[in-house]
């Protein structure tokens, strides 16, 4: 079973087509990037996986859970992260973990130990009576991904999860991602970090709602006769243009 | 309903009480409201007239005039702060507000009262605050009234009918009890209306509404998490006004507390209901601070806390049966001072629990766990 199986997918805001005609597949334990300019449709596209907006039309299906049609059990199946690192200011960094762990279900004989995993992944040891809105960026984005992933979901999306973090803070985030998807745990991430693109195994380029390209960064290098990403991405979209 | 259910359940009200109690803006709404609102209703909002102000123009100058002064004077209910002699004097103190009001005995007033004839005196009020014109204008009618009786009463044959008021359910006519019971009302409607839309709106400006929609938790039991905590918070500024009411205010409380207590209880299904319809419809606090408003004003207008529904216009006081205010106006009212059961208000219990079910019922339709 793959772990994400979009087909078709499309989804429309009165006349503006914010997802057009997506379809892809995500392997079990891989880590997917979603690149793409802002506005190209990929949280939207993240946002329909997660059963926060419902599909216009076409399918997709998240460890084998309509996301239409099943959103609950698609939502016991995932850990979401959005941009904001949405976590509650006014309460403590354990009180916001224990908060997601109560409504997760963490099992209460595991939740200790899970809190105590949390915290020392946000390197937060020894903070955890601290006001969350007191947290520089970086911890807030791994408090933010911890409180994810506290009840070990197979998949894991992350929209934008770095976006206003400094390059080393985003640098050990990334060792994180490689470290649950060694665990088996797969990752669908969006970025539009270039160097963020090459860490990933499979890439899909979005523009305008739809997918222009996807494959490896290798493979979309190769396939572009360009060394870089960041050339790769603006002569993709170049091209688009101009067959537009 | 499983264990997981309670557990959400749990979890939700344990953290909103953690941030309410901890948000000093949430504290203030919390404590403030109801305190104000009990000072100002309690203290300086006061619509009896003690002690009128009348200015005294005499314009006969006999023993009868005088007795008849000593007679207003004598009631408690005058002190006499001004003696206007002519026409133009006489406007001057009623311009000016000195009186209230101004007396005036005619020339040949004594004369006519020893012939036998009925004679008048003039009661000249100001009014602009029509409330306390009648009022006034009634006393001076009762000093008049028990003025000519005396005067007349010893030969006259004809018999007299007399009208001997006696005023139930507040027999001093204290428009402190007829506010303060009323605060009540108002507090649990501000405070679980306006605390439950900011609570619920407030996530979704900070983003952790998204969030917790992609968690497992169920509509139903977010919904019951944020508006229990609410709940709780309307029946402590209950008790906190209704002790006030009772121990500051010596406010009568004739009926039983138990179904004061039960009738907030169906109330909260509409206000706490309006409120959750209310941050559906706004984005920002500010937008259900707004919305708040709008619901709350005209209601608390309908609601006849201040302005009797009996006086309306007709077609509004129609309007007023959809306010769910002024049912809840009238259980509280009849249980402090007409110390009235189920068996009388079992009409406005039933259409709080109409409205509650309606409200509650609609806004939980509209109450998902998408964004779209």
């Amino acid at each position: 079973m793959k772990a994400v199986e979009v087909d078709n997918l499309t989804k429309r805001f009165g006349q503006f087509v914010a997802v057009d005609q997506v379809s892809l597949s995500v392997e079990q334990g891989e880590i997917f990037g979603f690149l793409g300019p802002n506005g190209a449709g990929k949280s939207t596209t993240i946002r329909i996986l997660c059963g926060l907006l419902s599909p216009t039309s076409g399918r997709a299906t998240v460890n084998g859970f309509d996301v239409a049609a099943q959103s609950e059990q698609v939502k016991q199946n995932i850990g979401y992260m959005s941009q904001k690192f949405s976590l509650y200011d006014d309460l403590a960094v354990e009180e916001n973990i224990e908060f997601f762990g109560g409504i997760y279900g963490v099992p209460a004989a595991e939740r200790e130990e899970r809190k105590r995993y949390v915290m020392r992944m946000a390197g937060l040891e020894d903070k955890g009576g601290m006001p969350t809105r007191l947290l520089p960026g970086g911890w807030k984005q791994r408090l933010a991904l911890g409180c994810a992933v506290l009840h070990r979901p197979p998949i894991l999306f992350l929209d934008e999860p770095t976006s206003g973090v400094d390059p080393i803070a985003r640098r050990e985030f990334w060792d994180l991602i490689y470290q649950f998807s060694e665990a088996g745990q797969t990752v669908f991430v969006t970025t539009h970090y270039m160097e963020e693109a090459e860490y990933c195994h499979r890439l899909a380029l979005m523009y305008r709602g739809k997918v222009i390209a996807l494959g490896t960064p290798q493979e979309l290098k190769r396939q572009a006769g360009l060394p870089s990403m960041e050339q790769v991405f603006v002569e993709m979209i170049e091209r688009e243009e101009a067959g537009a | 309903m499983n264990n997981g259910t309670w557990r959400r359940i749990r979890e939700i009200v344990r953290k909103e009480f953690r941030q309410a109690l901890r948000d000093p803006r949430m504290r203030a709404l919390m404590v403030g409201p109801p305190l104000i609102q009990l000072v100002i209703f309690g203290f300086a909002v006061n619509m009896d007239v003690e002690r009128a102000r009348i200015g005294w123009s005499d314009g006969d100058r006999t023993p009868a005039s005088r007795e008849l002064r000593a007679a207003f004077e004598g009631s408690r209910r005058f002190e006499v702060v001004a003696a206007p002699e002519s026409e133009a004097e006489t406007q001057a103190v009623l311009d000016r507000g000195e009186a209230q009001a101004v007396i005036r005995v005619l020339p040949g007033v004594a004369r006519e009262i020893e012939r036998g004839e009925t004679a008048a005196v003039q009661v000249l009020l100001d009014g602009t605050d029509s409330n306390t014109a009648g009022i006034v204008a009634g006393y001076a009618s009762q000093v008049i009234g028990r003025f000519a009786a005396q005067a007349g009463g010893g030969g006259s044959a004809q018999p007299g009918l007399e009208a001997r008021s006696r005023v139930w359910f507040n027999a001093d006519l204290r428009s402190r009890n007829y506010f303060v019971p009323g605060v009540v009302v108002n507090i649990i409607s501000l405070v679980t209306l306006m605390l439950t839309a900011m609570a619920i709106v407030r996530e979704k400006e900070i983003g952790t509404m998204e969030q917790l929609m992609v968690t497992p938790i169920r509509p139903m039991e977010l919904m019951v998490g944020k508006l229990l905590p609410f709940g709780v918070v309307g029946m402590v500024d209950m008790a906190l006004v209704t002790s006030l009411a009772l121990l500051v205010f010596r406010v009568p409380l004739r009926g039983s507390l138990l179904l004061l207590v039960a009738s907030s209880a169906l109330y909260m299904l509409t206000s706490l209901g309006t409120g959750l319809f209310l941050s559906t419809i706004s984005n920002t606090q500010q937008q259900a601070l707004m919305s708040s408003f709008m619901f709350f004003m005209p209601a608390f207008m309908l609601s006849g806390f201040a302005f009797p529904i009996r006086n309306m216009p007709l077609p509004v006081q129609w309007l007023s049966y959809l306010d769910p205010i002024r049912y809840f106006m009238e259980i509280v009212r009849g249980i402090f001072l007409k110390g009235t059961g189920m068996e009388v208000l079992w009409p406005q219990m039933a259409a709080m629990a109409v409205f509650g079910a309606a409200i509650m019922g609609g806004s939980a339709l509209r109450f998902h766990k998408r964004l779209d």
